[in-house]
C-alpha cells in the first residue's frame, strides 16, 4: 500500500465512481442544511419528482438569519420567516432531522454537527456553507457546496468533484499566553494570501496544533476558506476521541470500540508527501488584527497599519488603498490607537464555550467603555445554557454586554443584528468584507479574549500585557 | 465589461440582504448592489455595471482570485440573471467556480500578462467586444487574434450538451448502491443505542 495523506485515505476510501478524465463520484456521510442555501434544492427536487435518498444522514437547522432576541418574540422580518418556514415545511415533506427555531439542539451549524456528534473522524461532510470546514478539525473531509449541489446530494447522497491537491501547513513552537487559535490562523492567512489554499486540501499538523482543544482546532479549520482552500483537517488523536464519547449521534459501545479502531488508523502515514508545505512558528506569533477588507490584509496588534505604497503587486497596492478608504484608516496609525462602536463576539469561528469562558474573564469586573455596543452570540442553545450554568451571562450582562440567542447573528448580518454605516467593528467572526456586517460597516476581525479587551477598553489592547501584570 | 478589482467575494456580487428568497430567478437586479447603487437605489455612475458604454455586455473581465468567500450560489445565479454569459479571469474561488458551471455560466482563466492586456484593450476601444468559442475553446479579439483557453473535458461536455448532473450520477445507481451496502459502523447514524 503506497504511502496516503489523512485526505488521500478519506477521499479513496468514499469513491464511488471513478471517470478517466472526469470527475469522481465520492459518496457522502453527512449532509448539513441550513435555511438560505436549500429552499432552491428542495424545490429542484420537488420539480423533478425526486427524492431525498438519505433523510438519515441529512441534518437541517435554521441559524442564518434567525433573530437572536428571545424566541418568545415574534420574527419582525416576514422574508425571514418565510424562508425559517419552508426550511420547516421541506424538512417535513422530504423527512429531514431539523433542529427549528425551538429545539434545544438548534444553533449554527457547524457548532451543532460536533455537538451532537454527527462530526465524526473519517467522514465526508458538506453543507450549503463555505464554512463547513470547520468540520474538519476532528479528521474528517469537510467542505462547503452551492446550493446546486445540495440538491444534487440531496437526490444521490453522492457528489462530483474532481481530487484537490494536497497543502500541509505545519505549526510548531509553542504560542505566548494571549496568542490563540484564532491569532494563529489569522498568521497562517496572512502568509498564505486569501487564495493561497485554492485547489487544496490543508492538513494543519505540528505540535502547536496537537496541543491545541477540539473548539480551537475548530477555529483553525473554520477560516481554511478564508485561504483559499476549501478544506482543512487535523488528524484525530485521544483529544479527539474523547471529546466525541457520548454524545447524542456518535458511535457507542461495540460500534464505538470498531470505530475507534478505524479513527486511530486515520493519520498521513509517515512517507507521505505533500504538494507543498508552508511553516510557521507559533513562538513568535503576536494576537493579530484585521485592518483592511480581506482576512489577509491582518498584522500584528503591536503594529501599524500599513503603506499601500509597501506593497509589490500593483493590485494589491490599490485593494490596499482602497481598503484604508473604506475603513477610515489611515497608514502609519498604531493597531491599539484604533477606537471601537461595536463588539462582536459570536459566530461559527468562536462562539463555543471555551471562546465565551476565556472572553468572560477579561471582562469580569470590568465594564464595556463608554460609547461601545457589545454583544455575545453563543453558538448553539446547548452554548448558551452551559454557559448559564457557569453564571457567564452574568458576568457579561453585568460589564455591560447584550447576552443573545443562538445564531449566526452579525457575522453576515443577515438578521436585524448589523452594522450602522461608519460604525467599526470588533469582531470574533470571519470576514471582513466590504459590507458584510452591514453596509459600510467596518469590522476587524480578532479573538474572543482581543475583543472582550477592547470592549473594556474602547480601543485595541495587545492582551498578553493583560496576562502577565 | 472590466471589473478592475482583485479578491472580489460573493458578498460584494450579492449582497446578504438578498439571500432571503426562496427562488432561483430575479437576483439580476441585485447584482453588486452596494457598489452599484446608492443608498437610496440611485446608481453610481462611476461603477462599470452603470456606464452606457458596456450596457448589455455579455463577458465580465475581471481580476485574481473571483467569488472568493461565501458559498452562495445567489452570486451566479445574480451574474447569469444579469445577463452574463462567460468570465474571464486570472484565477477563480473553487466553489464559486464549480457553482458557474451548474448555471451556464463559461468562467474561463487566462494568465495575467493576458487579462491585463485585455483591459488595457477595453479601457481605449470604446466598442471593444470579444467572442466566445466553447467548442474550439478561444477567444477571439477584434483584431481576428484569437486566445486560447481551457476547461475540463467533462465539464465542458455538460455544458455544451446542457446535462444534468443528476442524471449523470444516478446512471451509477448499483455502484452507489453497492458502496452503501459497506459503510463502516461510524458512517451510519447510531441512535437511541
Amino acid at each position: 500500500m503506497p504511502s496516503q495523506t489523512l485526505f488521500e485515505k478519506i477521499w479513496s476510501s468514499h469513491v464511488v465512481h471513478e471517470e478517466k478524465d472526469g470527475p469522481s463520484l465520492i459518496w457522502i456521510d453527512r449532509h448539513l442544511v441550513h435555511e438560505v442555501t436549500s429552499p432552491q434544492a428542495f424545490e429542484g427536487l420537488r420539480l423533478a419528482d425526486r427524492r431525498v435518498r438519505r433523510p438519515d444522514l441529512t441534518f437541517a437547522t435554521v441559524d442564518h438569519n434567525v433573530p437572536t432576541t428571545p424566541r418568545s418574540e415574534p420574527i419582525q422580518d416576514p422574508i425571514s420567516k418565510n424562508q425559517i418556514d419552508v426550511l420547516e415545511k421541506n424538512c417535513g415533506e422530504f423527512g429531514v432531522t431539523l433542529f427549528g427555531l425551538t429545539s434545544v439542539n438548534q444553533g449554527i451549524v457547524h457548532v451543532i454537527g460536533p455537538e451532537l456528534g454527527l462530526t465524526l473522524p473519517g467522514l465526508t461532510i458538506v453543507c450549503g456553507d463555505s464554512h463547513t470546514s470547520t468540520h474538519g478539525a476532528f479528521g474528517a473531509l469537510a467542505f462547503g457546496i452551492g446550493t446546486s449541489e445540495v440538491e444534487h446530494v440531496l437526490a444521490t447522497q453522492c457528489l462530483s468533484a474532481n481530487k484537490p491537491t494536497s497543502l500541509e501547513v505545519r505549526v510548531d513552537g509553542t504560542p505566548s499566553k494571549g496568542v490563540t487559535a484564532k491569532d494563529i490562523i489569522l498568521s497562517i492567512i496572512g502568509r498564505i494570501g486569501t487564495a493561497g489554499g485554492t485547489g487544496s486540501v490543508i492538513e494543519y499538523r505540528g505540535d502547536a496544533i496537537k496541543r491545541l482543544s477540539m473548539e480551537e482546532r475548530m477555529t483553525i479549520c473554520n477560516m481554511t476558506i478564508e485561504g483559499g482552500a476549501r478544506a482543512g483537517m487535523v488528524a484525530p488523536d485521544e483529544t479527539t476521541f474523547q471529546y466525541i464519547r457520548g454524545r447524542k449521534y456518535a458511535p457507542k459501545g461495540e460500534a464505538w470500540t470498531e470505530s475507534e479502531k478505524q479513527w486511530r488508523k486515520l493519520s498521513t502515514d509517515p512517507n507521505a508527501v505533500f504538494d507543498r508545505t508552508v511553516r510557521l512558528d507559533a513562538g513568535k506569533m503576536v494576537p493579530q488584527v484585521t485592518w483592511g477588507t480581506t482576512p489577509a490584509m491582518v498584522t500584528d496588534v503591536t503594529g501599524t497599519v500599513p503603506d499601500p505604497e509597501d506593497f509589490e503587486a500593483p493590485g494589491m497596492r490599490s485593494a490596499a488603498a482602497r481598503a484604508l478608504e473604506y475603513m477610515g484608516l489611515k497608514a502609519g496609525m498604531e493597531i491599539q490607537s484604533i477606537n471601537l462602536d461595536r463588539v462582536f463576539i459570536g459566530s461559527c469561528t468562536n462562539s463555543r464555550l471555551p471562546d465565551l469562558i476565556a472572553a468572560s474573564k477579561m471582562v469580569e469586573g470590568k465594564k464595556v467603555a463608554p460609547g461601545v455596543r457589545a454583544m455575545v452570540v453563543p453558538g448553539s442553545q446547548l452554548v448558551k445554557l452551559q454557559a448559564e450554568k457557569q453564571g457567564l451571562d452574568r458576568v457579561f450582562v453585568e460589564s455591560g454586554f447584550e447576552w443573545r440567542e443562538s445564531g449566526c447573528s452579525m457575522c453576515l448580518g443577515m438578521n436585524p443584528d448589523i452594522l450602522a454605516p461608519g460604525d467599526r467593528c470588533a469582531s470574533t467572526s470571519n470576514r471582513n468584507f466590504e459590507g458584510r456586517q452591514g453596509y459600510n460597516g467596518r469590522t476587524h476581525l480578532v479573538s474572543p479574549i482581543m475583543a472582550a479587551a477592547a470592549a473594556v477598553s474602547g480601543h485595541f489592547v495587545d492582551v498578553r500585557d493583560w496576562y502577565t501584570s | 465589461m472590466p471589473l478592475d478589482r482583485v479578491n472580489v467575494d460573493t458578498d460584494q456580487i450579492i449582497p446578504k440582504q438578498f439571500l432571503k428568497l426562496v427562488e432561483r430567478t430575479g437576483f439580476g437586479r441585485y447584482l453588486f448592489n452596494d457598489w452599484r447603487f446608492q443608498p437610496d437605489g440611485t446608481p453610481k455612475t462611476d461603477f462599470v455595471l452603470n456606464q452606457p458604454r458596456y450596457k448589455g455586455g455579455k463577458i465580465l473581465l475581471a481580476r485574481e482570485n473571483f467569488g472568493c468567500g461565501s458559498s452562495r450560489e445567489h452570486a451566479v445565479w445574480a451574474l447569469a440573471d444579469y445577463g452574463f454569459k462567460a468570465l474571464i479571469a486570472p484565477s477563480y474561488a473553487d466553489i464559486f467556480y464549480n457553482n458557474c458551471f451548474k448555471n451556464g455560466v463559461l468562467p474561463i482563466t487566462l494568465n495575467e500578462p493576458t487579462i491585463s492586456q485585455l483591459f488595457d484593450e477595453v479601457e481605449k476601444q470604446e466598442s471593444f467586444s470579444l467572442q466566445v468559442d466553447l467548442q474550439k475553446e478561444t477567444i477571439r479579439k477584434p483584431d481576428g487574434v484569437e486566445l486560447g483557453f481551457k476547461i475540463d473535458e467533462f465539464r465542458r461536455k455538460c455544458l455544451l450538451e446542457g446535462l444534468d448532473d443528476i442524471s449523470l450520477t444516478t446512471l451509477h445507481e448499483e455502484k452507489i448502491r453497492a458502496y452503501e451496502q459497506k459503510l463502516a459502523p461510524f458512517q451510519v447514524i447510531n441512535v437511541g443505542v
